[in-house]
Formats: C-alpha cells, sequence, structure tokens
C-alpha cells in the first residue's frame, strides 16, 4: 500500500511500485485530468508537479514519489500561479481540444511560479517538451506572458 | 563484445611489415593478461583452492547441458550470433568493417547450415585457435584470443548446450570482404603472434575470488577485447590494459583503476551494480553494445561471479586516459546557464531531452537519467553521446524508462549539435562532433 | 477532485428526439447538472432547442467539438436568433440519429470537411428563430398584445409599452403547445448581436482544471483496463501466442487472442501494456508481407501513367508539344496522431451494449457495435465525447469496431486504450497522393492546363453515394476550382488505392494535395515565364475578386518583394477550397545543411460571414501548425510491409521552439460563409515549399522537406 499526497490530500494505491504515477493517478485513483499521450516522456500530457517541480508522471515509478508533493492539473488552481495560468488561458481562448492542456498548464504553472517575467527563450525551455497537436503554441506563449505579468504583478 | 571496428586493414598491412622487414619486437611481443599481477603461476590442475574455471558452486550439481547455457552466457556467444529479430544463435548479425561487412555463421546444431557436424575436436580448435571445421582462419572478430583461456571442459560444455538446441537450417551469409581482406589464410600470422593458445593460471597470491574474476574477465567474459585498445597490429595492446578501446563506433572507457577517468572510484557494490542491473547511481548506464553485454551476459551470471569480476577488476593498475575529462559537477538548474554558442543543440535538448534529463543534468525522473558525471559527457568525440542519441536504449528487463531513439527524426546536424551540447553543459571537456562523423555512426 | 462531476450524463428528455438525450452537459463557463423534471415538461420546438419551466435552456449540439469551437460557433448561431443568455445555456452533445442531427451536406451525423458552419449557419439560426418565434407568441397571447410589439434579450420576452417582461421558462409550456412557423423570419444580419463578434469558447471552463472528460477518461462502474495489439501488417493474422510470462504479471487479468488482435486486460493501463509487452506473438504477415515505401511510390508512378477519367472537358496537353511544363508532384502517408489515443470504453450485455467514446460519427460507431454484436442499432447506447483532436482520424471507427470485439470477451465494462505506437503503426493515414502538372506558356502566357490527380477514393468506403462516376470529389478538390482563371483546363483523376495501407481522411482532405501541386507550378510557371510570383498569379486573377483581395492584401502584409538574406525567401500559396479563400505567405531561412526554419506566417482570409472571428484565428494558427509538422517533418513509411514511425520521437510535431510569428487578417465579408478548419493546412504547405523555392532555386517535388535536397554543395 503506497501513501501518496495529492493536492494536499493523503491517498492510498495499492499497486507495485514500478506502475508510472500517471496510471495510479488515472486508472487507480480515478483522476483523469492528467493525460497519457505518449508514455516516453515526448509530449508532456502526463505532467504533474512533485514538490512544484514539473515532471512526467507516465515515466515516474510511483514508488520513487516518496514523500514528495503532487500536484495535479485538478489541484493547479490553487497555486497562485497555476490560478493565474488558468485565467490567462480563458482570457485568451488558448484552448482547442483542451487534450494537451493539462500538461501545458502544469508547465505553464511550473514556469511562472519560479520565473516572474519569462522570455521567449524561457518559455522555450519550458515549454518544447509539451506537444500541442492543435497548434495553440501562438497563444500558450502569449498566456503565460499574461500570466506571469498579473501574477507577479 | 567480440567484435568491433577494429581495422582489418591495418593489421593486415602491419602483418605485411613485419613479414617484410620486421618491426619492433615491442609490438608483437606483448604482456599476457595477468602479468600486472605478479605472483606465481599455478596449472589448473595443481590448484588446490575452489576453481577459478567451470560453473559456480551453485551450478555444481547441474547437468552438463545447464552447465553450458551459463558458460554460454558468460561467454555472450549470443549477442555476435544472433541476428536483429532472428532465431538466437542461428547467425546472421552484421558488423560492418570498412573493408566489408562480416556477418556471423550459424552456430545451432543444424547439419547443412550450423556446426551439427563438428567434432569436440574441430570446436576446440575453433575456439581455441580460430580455426574453422574446414580449416579455414577465422578473422579475429571471433574472440578466440580469450577463448584460449578457457579449458577443454567449459569449452566443451559450451558445445554440449548449443548441440542441445533446436537446429535451425539457416545458410551463413558470405563476408563482402574484398581482396586482401578476403585472405583468411593471412590470420594465421596473426594468431602465431597474438594468441597465445594457453589455458587459464591462477596465481597462488591471489584469492579464489580474485582468479575467478579474472578468469572470467580475462577468458569467457573477453572485456579487454573492447575496453583494451589495439595496437597498430590490431592485438589488445596488454600494457594499456583495460584503459579504453572501442565496439561498434561506441568508445569502450577506461576500467582501470584511475580514480577520475577509470573506474578506481567506484565502489564494489557500484560495479557490481553496473554489470548486473546496466546502472549504477550517478556512475553509468550501460549502452549500446555494454548494454547488450549486461542484458545477454552479466545480467544472467551469479552474485557470487559477479562480485568476484568486481573484485578482479578492482586491482587493474591504473592508467590516466587524458582524452578523457574528470567528471563535471551539476550543471545549472536553469537553461538560462550553460553553453550559449549552441543554438541547434539546445533546441533539441529543450525538445526532446530535457523532460527526463533536466537541465541539471542530474535527471528529472529517475537516476538512470542523470547525465552529469557519466563517461559519456566527458569523452570529447562524443560519439557514445551521439549514438545513444541515434539508438536510444531499450533494456530487456521490463518496466525500466527507456530512451528512445532519435535517428530518424533529427539530421545530422541536429545530432551533433546537440551532443556537443551535452558534453559542453554536462562535460568537462566539451566536444565538436561533426554531422558528417554522426552521419557515419548511424551507418554503424 | 470536483464535488460535481462535470460530464455526468444528463437524460434530457428530448420530445423531438423521440428518446433520450445523452448529454455531456456544458454551461457558459459553469456546469448545469440540470434538473430532468423541468426538462420533462420542456419547450421543445425541434432536435436543438429545450428550454425547462425554469427557463434553464440546452442546447443540442450536431457536431463534435473536438477543438474547432463548433460548440460555441453553433450554440451562438442559435442564441442570436433565440436572444438567449449564453452565459447561461447548456451544451449537450446530440444522440445519434441521421434523421434529426446528419449533417445537412452529408445526410450523415459526421463533423469533418471544413463544413459545420457551411451546413449549419442557415439551420441553426432558423432553429433559434422558430423558437424564439413561439415563445413570442406565448407571452404576446399571455398578454394579449400584439406579438409584433414584442421584443427579447436574454431568455426573456418584453413588451416595452406595457413595461413587461417574462423569462422564456415561464411561458415555456405555453410556446409547446404552439406549432412552429413554416419559415420563421431571420435577423437582418446588421441586427447581430453576437454573430460577426468574437467570443469566448464555450467548451473550455473544464478545459483548465481537467475535470472535462474525453472518452479516454469514462470510468464506468468496474470498469477494467485493456490494450491491445493488432498485425503489425496490414491484413496479417495471429499464428501464435506464448502467454507463459504475461500471465504471471501482477494485474494482467485476462489475455484475449482474436484473429488479428491480441489485447490483454488488467487492473490498469499498465498492467495491460506490461502484460501485452510480455506476450510473444507470431504473426502470419500475409499478402502485405513485402510492402516497402518504395512499393507505394512505384504503385502510385504506375498509376499516374494511367490517362484517367476526365472531370473536366478541357483537352489534355502534348507533352511534346513547345512551350509545355510539365511536373510532378506527391505528397506522403501521414497518420493523424491526435493527442488523444484511440480508444474507446465498452460495455457488452446481454442484447445490448454501451459505448464511451469520442467520435466524428456518432451514427457509424453506433452502426459498428451493434454490427459486431448483431443487434439493432437501437441497442447500442453511445455517450459520445468531447475529442482529444479528430483531424479526421475520428471519422473511423475502426477503434470501436476494435474494442467492442474485445469488449465481448469481456465481462463488465471495458476500457480498449491504443498505446501511441499502436496509434501511429496501425491507424488508418492519410495516403499517398501524386499530381501531374502540365501547361503551356505562349510567350509567357498561359494558354491550356491539365492537372492529373492520382491517388485513392477514400469517398467510395466512406460515403458511397457521393462517389459517382469513378471520382471521388475529395480527390479533386482544389484543382477543379482554382482562384485563377485558367485557359480551359483538363482535369483529370486517376483512382489508386495504395496496397498495404488503409486511407483516409486527413485535415486538409483533398486539396492538400491539389493545392500543393497546383501552386507549386504556378510557381514554376512564373520562373518559366520569367515572372515574380506575385505578379503572376494577379496576372491569372480577376482584379475584383476575392481572390486578388486576399492575395493583395497578404503580400501587403508581409511585405513582399523586401529584401532578405542570402538562402532566405518567401513563397506564396492562393487557394480556394472549403468555401473560402486564403493567400498565405511564408518566410523561410534554409540553412547551409538544408534545414529549413519558416520565420514567418502571414495569411489573409476571406472566408464569407465569420461567427466568431477568433475561433477563424485560431483555426488558422493551428492549422498552420499543423500543415507545417508535415511539411517539415511528416511522413510514414513502410518496411516488410511495418510501419516504421511509432511515437513523437519518430514522428515529429511541431514544437513550441519552432514556431514562426504567424499573423492573420480577417476581410470582412458578407459572403456565404466558408470552411476554416482545414484550409490554414493546404495553404501552409505550399507557401513553405515555394518559399524554400525562392530561397535556393531548387524546386522540392516531394514532401516532407528533404534537407539533403538543398544543402549547400560543399
Ligand atoms: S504521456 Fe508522458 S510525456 Fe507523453
Ligand atoms: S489543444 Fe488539442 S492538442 Fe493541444
Amino acid at each position: 500500500m503506497l501513501e501518496l499526497s495529492i493536492n494536499g490530500e493523503a491517498h492510498r494505491a495499492e499497486v507495485t511500485a514500478d506502475v508510472p504515477l500517471l496510471w495510479v493517478l488515472r486508472d487507480v485513483l480515478g483522476m483523469t485530468g492528467t493525460k497519457f499521450g505518449c508514455g516516453i516522456a515526448q509530449c508532456g500530457a502526463c505532467t504533474v508537479h512533485l514538490d512544484g517541480q514539473p515532471v512526467r508522471s507516465c515515466q515516474l515509478p510511483v514508488g520513487l514519489v516518496g514523500a514528495r508533493k503532487i500536484t495535479t492539473v485538478e489541484g493547479v488552481g490553487a497555486t497562485p500561479a497555476g490560478a493565474a495560468v488558468q485565467k490567462a488561458w480563458l482570457d485568451l481562448d488558448v484552448i482547442q481540444c483542451g487534450y494537451c492542456q493539462s500538461g501545458q498548464i502544469m508547465s505553464a504553472a511550473a514556469l511562472i511560479a519560479a520565473t516572474p517575467a519569462p522570455t521567449d527563450a524561457d518559455i522555450d525551455a519550458a515549454m518544447a517538451g509539451n506537444i500541442c497537436r492543435c497548434g495553440t503554441y501562438v497563444r500558450i506563449r502569449e498566456g503565460i506572458k499574461k500570466a506571469a505579468a498579473e501574477h507577479h504583478a | 563484445m567480440a567484435i568491433r571496428t577494429r581495422t582489418i586493414a591495418l593489421l593486415v598491412g602491419a602483418v605485411v611489415v613485419i613479414g617484410g622487414g620486421g618491426i619492433a619486437g615491442r609490438m608483437l611481443f606483448l604482456p599476457g593478461p595477468l602479468d600486472f599481477a605478479g605472483g606465481t603461476r599455478v596449472a589448473l590442475a595443481d590448484y588446490k583452492a575452489p576453481s577459478p574455471v567451470g560453473v559456480p558452486a551453485e551450478l555444481a550439481n547441474a547437468s552438463l547441458i545447464e552447465k553450458g547455457r551459463y558458460l554460454t552466457d558468460a561467454a555472450d556467444c549470443r549477442a555476435c550470433h544472433t541476428a536483429k529479430g532472428g532465431t538466437p544463435f542461428a547467425g546472421g548479425r552484421p558488423f560492418k568493417l570498412p573493408f566489408g561487412t562480416l556477418y556471423t555463421p550459424n552456430i545451432t546444431p543444424d547439419k547443412a547450415t550450423g556446426i551439427g557436424n563438428w567434432t569436440d575436436a574441430q570446436f576446440l580448435r575453433a575456439v581455441h585457435q580460430g580455426i574453422s571445421a574446414d580449416g579455414t582462419r577465422l578473422y579475429p572478430a571471433f574472440p578466440y584470443a580469450s577463448y584460449s583461456l578457457m579449458p577443454d571442459g567449459d569449452v566443451l560444455a559450451i558445445k554440449a548446450y548449443l548441440f542441445s538446441l533446436q537446429p535451425v537450417r539457416q545458410a551463413n551469409l558470405p563476408n563482402s570482404f574484398t581482396f586482401p581482406y578476403n585472405q583468411r589464410w593471412l590470420m594465421g600470422f596473426w594468431g602465431y603472434f597474438f594468441n597465445k593458445d594457453k589455458r587459464f593460471e591462477a596465481i597462488a597470491e591471489r584469492s579464489p575470488e580474485w582468479n575467478r574474476g579474472a578468469y572470467l574477465v580475462e577468458g569467457p567474459a573477453h572485456c579487454g577485447e573492447c575496453h583494451t585498445p589495439r595496437t597498430l597490429a590490431q592485438a589488445m595492446n596488454t600494457r594499456q590494459k583495460f584503459a579504453g578501446g572501442a565496439a561498434e563506433g561506441w568508445n569502450a572507457y577506461n576500467i582501470t583503476g584511475d580514480r577520475t577517468t577509470g573506474i578506481g572510484a567506484w565502489s564494489k557494490p557500484e560495479i557490481e551494480a553496473y554489470l548486473s542491473t546496466g546502472h549504477a547511481n550517478g556512475r553509468g548506464v550501460a549502452s549500446g553494445p555494454m548494454r547488450e553485454a549486461v542484458d545477454l551476459s552479466f545480467s544472467k551470471l551469479t552474485k557470487g561471479d559477479i562480485a568476484a569480476i568486481a573484485t578482479y577488476l578492482q586491482t587493474i593498475p591504473p592508467i590516466h586516459s587524458a582524452r578523457l575529462g574528470a567528471p563535471a559537477a551539476f550543471a545549472a538548474a536553469s537553461h538560462a546557464q550553460g553553453p550559449t554558442d549552441n543554438p541547434i543543440g539546445k533546441r533539441v535538448f529543450e525538445q526532446a531531452c530535457v523532460s527526463c534529463h533536466a537541465w541539471s543534468g542530474k535527471g528529472a525522473l529517475v537516476a538512470d537519467a542523470q547525465l552529469t558525471a557519466k563517461k559519456a559527457v566527458g569523452d570529447p568525440t562524443a560519439a557514445n553521446v551521439a549514438l545513444m542519441v541515434l539508438q536510444g536504449t531499450v533494456p530487456q528487463t521490463a518496466g525500466r524508462p527507456y530512451m528512445p531513439g532519435f535517428a530518424h527524426s533529427y539530421s545530422d546536424t541536429e545530432i551533433a549539435a546537440v551532443a556537443n551540447y551535452v558534453t559542453a553543459r554536462f562535460g568537462t571537456m566539451p566536444s565538436k562532433i561533426a554531422p558528417k562523423e554522426v552521419g557515419k555512426l548511424r551507418a554503424e | 477532485m470536483n464535488a460535481a462531476a462535470p460530464t455526468r450524463r444528463q437524460l434530457l428528455h428530448g420530445i423531438a428526439a423521440g428518446g433520450f438525450v445523452l448529454a455531456v452537459g456544458l454551461a457558459g463557463g459553469q456546469l448545469a447538472v440540470a434538473g430532468d423534471s423541468a426538462h420533462a415538461a420542456a419547450f421543445a420546438p425541434d432536435a436543438f432547442i429545450r428550454i425547462g419551466t425554469d427557463g434553464a435552456t440546452t442546447l443540442i449540439m450536431p457536431q463534435v467539438e473536438m477543438g474547432q469551437g463548433i460548440y460555441t460557433t453553433l450554440a451562438m448561431l442559435i442564441a442570436e436568433e433565440l436572444d438567449a443568455d449564453l452565459a447561461t445555456v447548456t451544451l449537450a452533445e446530440a444522440p445519434p440519429s441521421d434523421a434529426l442531427y446528419g449533417n445537412p451536406l452529408f445526410k450523415v451525423q459526421m463533423t469533418g470537411g471544413s463544413t459545420s458552419v457551411r451546413a449549419y449557419f442557415v439551420p441553426m439560426r432558423k432553429a433559434g428563430a422558430a423558437a424564439r418565434a413561439m415563445l413570442v407568441q406565448a407571452a404576446a397571447a399571455r398578454w394579449n398584445v400584439d406579438p409584433a410589439t414584442c421584443t427579447t434579450e436574454s431568455g426573456q420576452v418584453h413588451h416595452a409599452a406595457s413595461s413587461r417582461s417574462i423569462g422564456y421558462g415561464a411561458v415555456a409550456g405555453a410556446a409547446a403547445r404552439l406549432k412552429p412557423p413554416a419559415e420563421p423570419m431571420l435577423k437582418d444580419p446588421k441586427a447581430f448581436r453576437l454573430v460577426g463578434k468574437p467570443h469566448r469558447r464555450l467548451d473550455t471552463a473544464h478545459k483548465v482544471d481537467g475535470s472535462l472528460q474525453y472518452g479516454i477518461d469514462a470510468m464506468p462502474e468496474g470498469v477494467k483496463f485493456a490494450t491491445l495489439c493488432a498485425s503489425p501488417v496490414l491484413g496479417g493474422k495471429v499464428a501464435h501466442v506464448d502467454d507463459s510470462q504475461a500471465k504471471a504479471l501482477p494485474g494482467v487479468r485476462q489475455i484475449i487472442v482474436l484473429d488479428d488482435i491480441v489485447a490483454v486486460v488488467g487492473d490498469h493501463m499498465w498492467a495491460a501494456k506490461q502484460g501485452l509487452d510480455a506476450l510473444a506473438i507470431t504473426w502470419n504477415d500475409g499478402a502485405n508481407a513485402a510492402v516497402s515505401t518504395e512499393t507505394l511510390w512505384q504503385g502510385l508512378q504506375a498509376a499516374a501513367a494511367q490517362p484517367g477519367i476526365a472531370v473536366t472537358k478541357g483537352a489534355v496537353v502534348d507533352p511534346n508539344a513547345e512551350g509545355v511544363v510539365s511536373a510532378y508532384y506527391e505528397i506522403p502517408a501521414l497518420a493523424h496522431a491526435p493527442m488523444e489515443p484511440m480508444n474507446c470504453t465498452v460495455h457488452v450485455k446481454p442484447g445490448a451494449c454501451e459505448l464511451w467514446v469520442g467520435t466524428q460519427v456518432s451514427t457509424m460507431a453506433q452502426g459498428i457495435a451493434a454490427k459486431v454484436l448483431g443487434l439493432p442499432p437501437e441497442a447500442v447506447t453511445l455517450n459520445n465525447h468531447l475529442i482529444g483532436g479528430g483531424f479526421g482520424r475520428r471519422l473511423e471507427v475502426d477503434m470501436v469496431e476494435k474494442a467492442v470485439r474485445v469488449a465481448q470477451k469481456v465481462d463488465g465494462p471495458v476500457k480498449v486504450v491504443w498505446t501511441r505506437e499502436e496509434d501511429i503503426q496501425k491507424a488508418r493515414y492519410r495516403s499517398i497522393y501524386g499530381s501531374w502538372l502540365r501547361a503551356k506558356l505562349d510567350q509567357g502566357k498561359l494558354v491550356a492546363w491539365e492537372h492529373k490527380v492520382v491517388g485513392p477514393a477514400v469517398i467510395a468506403r466512406f460515403l458511397p453515394p457521393a462517389f459517382t462516376g469513378g471520382i471521388d470529389p475529395d480527390a479533386i478538390d482544389g484543382a477543379v476550382e482554382t482562384p485563377y482563371a485558367l485557359p480551359n483546363p483538363a482535369t483529370r483523376y486517376v483512382r489508386h488505392e495504395p496496397v498495404g495501407i488503409e486511407t483516409c481522411f486527413w485535415r486538409g482532405v483533398g486539396p492538400n494535395n491539389n493545392v500543393f501541386s497546383t501552386e507549386c507550378f504556378v510557381d514554376l510557371l512564373a520562373n518559366k515565364a520569367g515572372k515574380d510570383p506575385l505578379d503572376y498569379r494577379r496576372s491569372l486573377t480577376d482584379p475584383k475578386g476575392r481572390a486578388r483581395h486576399v492575395l493583395d492584401l497578404a503580400a501587403e502584409k508581409a511585405g513582399w518583394g523586401t529584401p532578405l538574406p542570402a538562402r532566405s525567401g518567401r513563397g506564396i500559396c492562393l487557394q480556394f477550397a472549403f468555401g473560402s479563400y486564403l493567400a498565405t505567405i511564408a518566410e523561410v531561412a534554409v540553412a547551409d545543411d538544408g534545414t529549413v526554419r519558416v520565420q514567418r506566417l502571414v495569411t489573409a482570409v476571406d472566408c464569407g460571414v465569420t461567427v466568431n472571428p477568433d475561433g477563424v484565428v485560431a483555426q488558422i494558427q493551428g492549422g498552420h501548425v499543423f500543415g507545417l509538422s508535415a511539411v517539415l517533418h511528416q511522413q510514414i513509411t513502410l518496411e516488410k510491409g511495418r510501419v516504421q514511425q511509432s511515437n513523437f520521437h519518430d514522428y515529429r510535431v511541431l514544437r513550441i521552439d519552432e514556431m514562426p510569428q504567424i499573423e492573420v487578417h480577417l476581410v470582412p465579408s458578407g459572403e456565404a460563409p466558408g470552411g476554416i478548419g482545414e484550409p490554414g493546412t493546404v495553404s501552409v504547405q505550399p507557401a513553405v515549399a515555394n518559399a524554400v523555392y525562392a530561397a535556393t532555386g531548387m524546386q522540392l517535388t516531394r514532401m516532407p522537406i528533404d534537407p539533403n535536397l538543398i544543402a549547400r554543395k560543399a
């Protein structure tokens, strides 16, 4: 039995330590906001925060999480950076199909939490691991700048 | 790994030169594999402690075939004698050499296309002397210079195991060598000088564990074939024992006791973990041919044998590799610090690499993904980094993270750039691998 | 997790629908779990509008939302005429019914081909207008005033003279008893409150907090998880499966071996996947074992030698005549790779079946499940979900069929999810296509034109009634009607079905091939005629036409003709397709090794009346990115019958750090609305190819761009 702290709540899961966190979240705990896109850390759809750091949950064996705090898209709105990103995303209508956006929002929230005024290079460095097949990149870039400005205002 | 892109071109040339004028004896008369250790040599028959050869104690009561299977794994016959996706031991794996392609032969007991008709004597002669059943000379890509340390009993156990397999009818592919490289008889000269054809002898002053390790490392596991540099005549240069060689385009790094460029700073458990799982935290991840050696050979050996190998390796005299950088500290956590002159490399890194490896090189998810302090990132040729990016690695051990290969989606320029970015960011000796060289590695 | 699971399916009693409406409800920002009782007596004048006695308004969406923003657009159209308050309406997915929800252009319930606005612009408004008229009539009757003296706004009827107002809910019951007007009066466009003004999307509030459930997120009680592996070679069969290792793995529950599929059911996807990986499967590859990329191209080229069927009357051009320019262009096979991998959750029960899936074709999905199970379609309940990317892939129902076949062997509901590898390697693909173009120039003047299109007839399988006279109307789309005044063109079609891959529609569809080839060829002609590509196009277009207008606008905004550094260039695509005019100008820089960096894209669009202009811009931006991935990175190749790409590491998708600057300029227009989902994907491909031509002098005739061909020779 594994103990996990997710979005500030304690959760238990009966799984072997090798199961990637992604599947524990989605299939065992029923938290389907975190998405499966590739399974090989190449698309970013499964991004969650571990102690605030963005990580690809599809490649993270749940046994390695330990006491670190997990934040998912379901809980990121409770953080100031996450709320700022969500708001900017709605204000600018960033989203199309939305399937990649859980991951985009998690990566973006981690970025603006750490970087007050992200440059284009900062955005590239933080977001190039997140694929959007609908092609919302133009607005993701704008959204990050807007969210950062409001968050750090 | 038994086969490497050693330049037999040079070998042939060297033999000719030697025949013509006779160059320094230094080149022809090299120290034996255990000469560094000193002490008193004891023939196996006279060695009183537990035997360093054969199978470990756990298999003492096993059948000959079971014993043979263990030794076949220890000698890693399968890796070379299996084509990609093909039947094990049926041969056909290509090795691209500069003068043509060599295909490994079928060693299943099929009478028409395999070794089903071989006698014990023929099999022994092949493994010890590099002479095929029909009398033709084998290229030393087949590591008989190491295998000749194996006593008859071990070799015949392997034969017994191979003969227990399902025969596979699969004709050998002809090697595509041109003159003079197709002149196999020339190999006779090579064998004469560079294969002592002498069985393993223990060293009385050393522990039984050390002797067991010595046997495995020098004989069946044939570590030196890749990890020892070659002389001009393509013999293992035992004066530079284990100071680093090459295999299929990959650099096989220094495994001497040198603390910065060898494995002198590795603990014994680290060496053991590396060999049995392909990964030692903060030390290295087995890739390319070494990954195969781990998956198909070392991971199948008993704990005791792995410990013996580690014990032996820890006694190899240190040799410093001047052309290998010392390990670096972790890189900055931010992309903004670090190499600034390589935008293409940085772009590829941020697209495809950083999710797992992190800007710091610590590894974002699992310890395997650490880049910092890995030998490959301290290698200014960047060959292993580039090959890793091209081929990726897929460990057989299920459930472990793996790395996909990017050969099909990034150009030579991009792969060269990212390799140079990685060595600059995470190593101490930045590389300058060129797209052209990546193109060559791609063909490996 | 949110307390009110926002994707709870609500049973909305659809009176006109004569059955249940299973709704994934979304309400302007908030999800309304609408009270069923309110809807039981609701006003349901047609298949699209439900108003409860409490005024709760639900709009039934006949087109699926897959990112294109159609929920917002359709809701705007209805709300415009209904004068409903968009901030409070609930949007619900239509249940499967061709009769009620068939796309007016196809007669089948289907979302695709950039048809939604074109097909629904009038019907949705009529629905809203009719409902409004009935509500007004009911209110007027109650007040005993002339309906013509009443006005409506935000879900209320007003009577100014008596300062009375009443909510739609209060008169819903009375309105329901009235007869809908035969020809409802539509608003004068000048009076539009919503149409033509940017509006926030209505489907995204639940996309920012992870609460929206896509098909892949369906979690019916007791669901198990499965993943599958189909034959790596099209048409291959399972020969043997050794499951000794897989069976022993933790969490593996069931191994299902069908004729051509092997599936593993587990406690979670990881267990299922580990189980599948541990199976030793031997396949009988069958007839396609020797298929390769080379055989695909050869087949296409062989077909290209045939004369084909004449689509237009012009005379073919003699290739040997003087002044004739010929060129052959090819585009590769492509996978869709939508971000949401293929999936379908199925519960097979005695005599019934329930499906949870996101599909572009509800009735086809329902139908295939019914067919597999030998049930009537009504026995199959479909829960259609919002889609995590369609691009044509979810016009196919193979994922439903496979999932149902697996689920037949499983007790209870099972969610079948494809790995990304399966998604890329066992997909249906955009076909390879070829185009032969020939033109005769007389002192630079275009005097004859021939275009022979070579490609599959996807429509013959997909929508047989639309396949007439041996001509696939999609395959030739963009080849017959061009933005140019062509001299009596000869357009021909050679049907060629590639051997070894299954083909289907892909974002941009037929025009991908036809606009790519035509626009590259126009550049080639300009070059032969010694003309600037912009001037040459201008000379072929009507100075007063919409094509010329977008062309000039894009050229002006892009700074056409201003100097660029060496090995940089601009390229134009001018297109008329899906009822919309687009001009895209790409600016590229080609590195010495042939790597192409697209710096800037400027697109001018005239798509007629726009409902939600910001949505149009988003579709062009997204379409450009989709097309850029194709032109720069993607192709599906085969060896020994097997697809060689497998995941995003070798089937590359454009990433944010490769993005050019994108500018979209909308031309205000009162013309009939055109499609907008596909055109941006189409136009960017020839624009980039032409820019590379300008930068290097080398015209590339096969996509994607091969850097080796344009590398600077050392
Ligand atoms: S699913 Fe984890 S990165 Fe794609
Ligand atoms: S919004 Fe659809 S994949 Fe990003």
